[in-house]
């Protein structure tokens, strides 16, 4: 089948492919461009290990086609830390203990990402409601939720 | 799991859509959102030869409100539908199914037209759009048509739409301010799936039931009028005890599905109570 050239634009950088068109985004992200923070969990869209934002909306990368993505902006994981510094919902998740394993803390941390922008001040159930496509095996929530109650505070500091 | 090979397409106008499906008939998958088509794709359920994405045609996104109506382009994601003043104001019962759907990740890239068009047994728009006598603007290559909601679903995922046609608007007359709408689901908790899914709308004369739709998901091959309920209620008081024995309506003539996730009578069951539920909501 035809490949087809995509561009797009991860974590500020530019890039340009070309993609089987069948090639989901997670496997784009992690195989093609080398960013393997985002995870593919379940693959069933159900874990939300694989979430990312594209142009500003978190999605489940692994039930999206890389070339639904052509022309957009992604921000991953790894688009988070700024000049080594950590976003403050990483370092919520360092200082409230929001992982055990790990395998689903970018996800979850892409989620929160999403839950921030749109609700700065979330109540707790806002935030389990925010987070409720994303599955953690380890630790049980409560973490999670802390962690992200502690980068909202920081972010409105 | 990594869909079949496809040849894909990116049309930017709904007429080059429209030529692209007439062309490779039913080899060809129309992707709006993916979020139905993909894990489909993926499990290999769906093996299409051709993808046509609509994704990037804008004519086809948006809520905009004309004479009495709310006019919704089908690449409209849940997401908008739920957070969209315009909707919350007019329609909430829209806004308040939206919101019931999968995920935040779903309901960011999931459509409404999407949704309609595949037609899930278990899927949530149905209900509201059924409850809403909603209208379904189709383009096919003979031009525009509208069906009504309650002729668009079939059976399981089998709907009026055919092979060479574009599911473009939903149209939902806006409810006057004597009239309630609710959605009351039952989640298959795994997936968030509706066991269960009930949409009512209600308009009161005073205590007296002047009209009401009920709009029911996940029970039957395909959703459904509850019009025993309808029936049973219309021009009844609102006492708990008509409502109950109107709700007692909910499957009948209907042969609810039975899977691993809730027997055959366990769904009549859900049915009756869900619907119960749900009217009393919209009536309080």
């Amino acid at each position: 089948m035809a490949k087809k050239v995509i561009h797009t634009t991860i974590n500020g950088e530019a890039h340009t492919h070309e993609v089987e068109p069948r090639m989901l985004l997670v496997h784009y992200i992690r195989d093609v461009v080398g960013l393997t923070g985002s995870h593919v969990g379940c693959e069933t869209s159900l874990c939300g290990a694989c979430t990312v934002t594209v142009n500003g909306q978190a999605v489940k990368s692994c039930t999206m086609l890389a070339v639904q993505a052509d022309g957009a902006e992604i921000t991953t994981i790894e688009g988070l830390a700024q000049n080594g510094d950590l976003h403050p919902i990483q370092e919520g998740f360092w200082e409230r203990h929001g992982l055990q394993c790990g395998f689903c803390t970018p996800g979850m941390i892409m989620a929160a990402h999403q839950l921030l922008a749109r609700n700065p001040n979330p109540t707790e159930d806002e935030i389990r409601h925010g987070l409720e496509g994303n599955l953690c095996r380890c630790t049980g929530y409560q973490h999670i939720v802390e962690a992200v109650q502690y980068a909202a505070e920081k972010m409105q500091g | 799991m990594i869909p079949g090979s496809f040849e894909y397409f990116a049309p930017t106008a709904l007429d080059e859509a429209l030529s692209l499906l007439q062309e490779h008939g039913d080899d060809a998958k129309v992707l709006a959102g993916g979020h139905s088509l993909i894990p489909t794709m993926k499990l290999r359920l769906a093996e299409p030869a051709v993808i046509i994405d609509i994704g990037q045609i804008g004519s086809l996104r948006g809520i905009s409100e004309s004479d009495d109506k709310l006019v919704i382009g089908a690449l409209t994601t849940h997401h908008e539908l739920e957070s969209a003043d315009l909707v919350q104001q007019r329609v909430p019962l829209l806004a308040q199914t939206a919101s019931e759907i999968g995920d935040v990740q779903v309901r960011n890239k999931g459509t409404l037209g999407g949704s309609l068009a595949h037609a899930d047994p278990a899927a949530d728009w149905p209900a509201a759009i059924l409850a809403l006598d909603a209208d379904l603007q189709i383009a096919g290559p003979d031009g525009q048509r509208t069906v009504k909601a309650t002729n668009f679903f079939q059976g399981l995922y089998e709907t009026d739409l055919g092979e060479d046609e574009i599911l473009t608007a939903i149209h939902v007359s806006i409810p006057d301010a004597d009239t309630k709408g609710t959605y009351l689901k039952m989640h298959q908790v795994a997936s968030g799936f509706a066991l269960t899914g009930v949409a009512v709308v209600l308009t009161k004369a005073g205590d007296t039931c002047q009209s009401v739709a009920v709009g029911i998901t996940g029970v039957s091959d395909a959703p459904y009028r509850a019009s025993g309920v309808e029936s049973e209620l219309t021009g009844a008081a609102l006492t708990a005890g008509n409502i109950a024995a109107a709700a007692e309506k909910a499957v009948d003539g209907i042969t609810a599905l039975e899977d691993i996730h809730a027997s055959q009578a366990y769904r009549q069951n859900l049915a009756k109570v869900y619907t119960r539920r749900a009217i009393e909501a919209a009536a309080s």
